[in-house]
């Protein structure tokens, strides 16, 4: 490309104003994580900023320590990995059978699908659906209402659609049945779309908040973002914060608070560098098809 | 003559068993996705009656009686509630917020990520800015509780050094919205580049070689070539948010909020929370909900409709 028409400022110009952005996303995550690693009086005397004053890890030890939490960690953590298995499953076994041609009722299953993308039944009509089939308050409710993201499963397909269709018909030839070609051509070929789509699925479960909210009562079951919405929504309202088990000191509160966000988020940012490799992959293809 | 048609009959049939023996297991596939899109999706949409009917627990939704008004009785009572019409305000509100100032933000960004000579520090932006989008919203609203606490805050707190009042960005509904709309862009603007990038992929390069010949500036290149390129993106994510103006999120509304802005951030998925799953008003928050995804679909195709008009792609 030629760039002596193009001028040294304006380039020095559009870093600097990629370089605040950059300064904008990561601002707030540094600022919690000072937070978290502060001492309760540096907090109450509005001392910290970007850099934790008086280093202490009282409110690491005290999160570690509550019985509550590390559950809810490592039960979503559970969740989500059963999740993302199960939806992979269950995308992969919608995709296959689409992107067979001549499939007799093809175009009837594409349409019942897609019409779900549009027009969908509604918060309640689903709500008391799940109550009609005595999901409510069971794990399970969490794992198999969202399972199948449409999106995602035209994502796979145009995946499949883009692997050699010769490559298919020599193995029928071999005499090898859809199942096969299956396992053994469309999956290995397609590893970076079950890796994308995987931990697309994986992190909509570790954020999943609001099916938690409205289908789940059993506290035993909470996964770690409802859990962590009531605790932060518990600065307003004591009781509930006592309830949560955490100290009434109020410093103590908001260093609690801050480790609490950055173990919640701490997941997600060690699963990132490969969403990051994966996931250009996955949404250019989702922009294929439109 | 009879025999001839028997016997192609016979042909048909042995051509449906040929077909079937080999492709049966595909259909076997297919069985559990298109149960749960059955039992999930569909099945649901029965429920709807209940927007016409008088809810009973004890009844499935085919034996509930017919609701007063010819059934329409709880669109009635859905519009003469206050709460109601404050929410749908609330939501067009945002909506149209979040579409005229954040729409246009992704667009700028990867415009400006495009310009970007330097390859590494571009990387290094993209990796970043595309971070927030895989926080959820309850994270992002306990990072924005701390950080623009009035007061306490590190915005506040640098505002304040530099002479001004504090903002209270949370507490106030005016401030609220704006808040609420900027977290949003904070959260997808990097993603929704993402989306127009793989679209720039393509343009031809030697198309910016040749302007660049003519003695095309920055500008006049990005005007004549990049935007050109991504239009037909920008159409369709255009369809899609125009589709969804009176949608609601709820994860976003729900966590941000507080008493103090409840006048400004109470939505449509809000109010079916609060006055259905928690109030059990199933009948009237199943209309509210109706109304809702039949406006969403009407504008939805008004909209690709519209740009096909303009003799765009749409999106079917």
């Amino acid at each position: 490309m030629i760039k002596t028409k193009r001028n040294q400022f304006g380039d020095y110009m559009i870093a600097f104003i990629c370089l605040l952005l950059i300064f904008a996303c990561l601002l707030p995550m540094v600022n919690i994580l000072a937070r978290s690693l502060s001492s309760s009086e540096a907090l109450i005397r509005n001392q910290v900023t970007l850099w934790p004053k008086g280093i202490n890890l009282e409110a690491y030890r005290l999160v570690l320590n509550d019985s509550k939490y590390t559950w809810s960690l490592a039960w979503t953590a559970f969740l989500t990995v059963i999740c993302a298995i199960f939806s992979m499953f269950m995308t992969t076994l919608c995709a296959y059978p689409l992107t067979y041609e001549n499939l007799k009722g093809r175009r009837f299953f594409n349409g019942l699908i897609l019409i779900t993308m549009y027009f969908n039944a509604g918060t309640i009509p689903t709500y008391l659906l799940l109550k009609d089939l005595g999901m409510l308050n069971k794990p399970v409710v969490l794992i198999v209402p969202y399972c199948l993201s449409v999106f995602n499963m035209i994502i796979m397909r145009s995946f499949f659609y883009g692997i050699p269709e010769s490559l298919r018909e020599s193995a029928e030839m071999d005499g090898a049945g859809p199942v096969r070609v299956l396992v053994s051509i469309y999956l290995p070929l397609s590893k970076p779309v079950i890796a994308t789509l995987a931990l697309f699925y994986a992190v909509g479960r570790w954020n999943g908040f609001s099916d938690a909210l409205m289908y789940m009562n059993d506290r035993t079951y909470f996964p770690i973002q409802l859990l962590l919405y009531n605790i932060l929504k518990s600065i307003s309202s004591i009781e509930i914060a006592t309830q949560e088990g955490f100290a009434t000191n109020p410093g103590l509160t908001e260093t609690l608070q801050a480790a609490t966000v950055v173990f919640a988020t701490v997941p997600i940012l060690l699963v990132y560098p490969w969403l990051q490799k994966y996931f250009i992959t996955g949404a250019t293809l989702g922009s294929i098809k439109g | 003559m009879q025999t001839a048609v028997a016997s192609s009959f016979m042909e048909k049939h042995q051509k449906t068993i040929k077909y079937l023996k080999k492709y049966w297991t595909l259909y076997l596939m297919l069985l559990l996705p298109i149960a749960y899109f059955i039992i999930f999706k569909y099945i649901p949409m029965t429920y709807i009656q209940i927007a016409f009917k008088k809810y009973s627990i004890v009844q499935s939704p085919w034996q509930m009686p017919w609701a007063d008004n010819n059934g329409m009785e709880y669109f009635i009572k859905a519009f003469s509630n206050r709460d109601f019409i404050y929410a749908l305000r609330n939501t067009l509100w945002l909506n149209v917020l979040d579409l005229v100032v954040g729409f246009p933000a992704p667009i700028i960004l990867a415009l400006l990520l495009n310009e970007l000579t330097f390859k590494r520090f571009k990387r290094f932006t993209q990796t970043v800015v595309y971070m927030p989008h895989f926080l959820s919203w309850i994270i992002i609203s306990g990072m924005a509780l701390k950080l623009l606490a009035p007061g306490t805050g590190l915005v506040n707190i640098v505002i304040e050094r530099l002479g001004f009042a504090s903002v209270p960005f949370l507490n106030d509904p005016t401030h609220w919205r704006w808040t609420y709309v900027f977290l949003g862009i904070w959260k997808s603007v990097g993603w929704n580049t993402n989306m127009l990038r793989a679209f720039r992929a393509n343009i031809d390069p030697q198309l910016y070689e040749a302007a660049a010949m003519d003695g095309a500036g920055r500008w006049r290149s990005m005007w004549h070539i990049t935007l050109p390129g991504i239009r037909s993106t920008i159409i369709t994510l255009l369809i899609l948010s125009l589709g969804h103006i009176l949608g609601s999120e709820f994860d976003r509304p729900y966590s941000l909020t507080n008493a103090l802005v409840i006048s400004a951030s109470n939505v449509i998925s809000t109010f079916i929370y609060t006055n259905g799953i928690r109030g059990l008003q199933f009948s009237l928050t199943t209309a509210v909900g109706l109304f809702q995804s039949v406006i969403c679909v009407i504008f939805l195709f008004a909209a690709n409709a519209l740009a096909k008009k303009f003799g765009e792609r749409g999106i079917w």
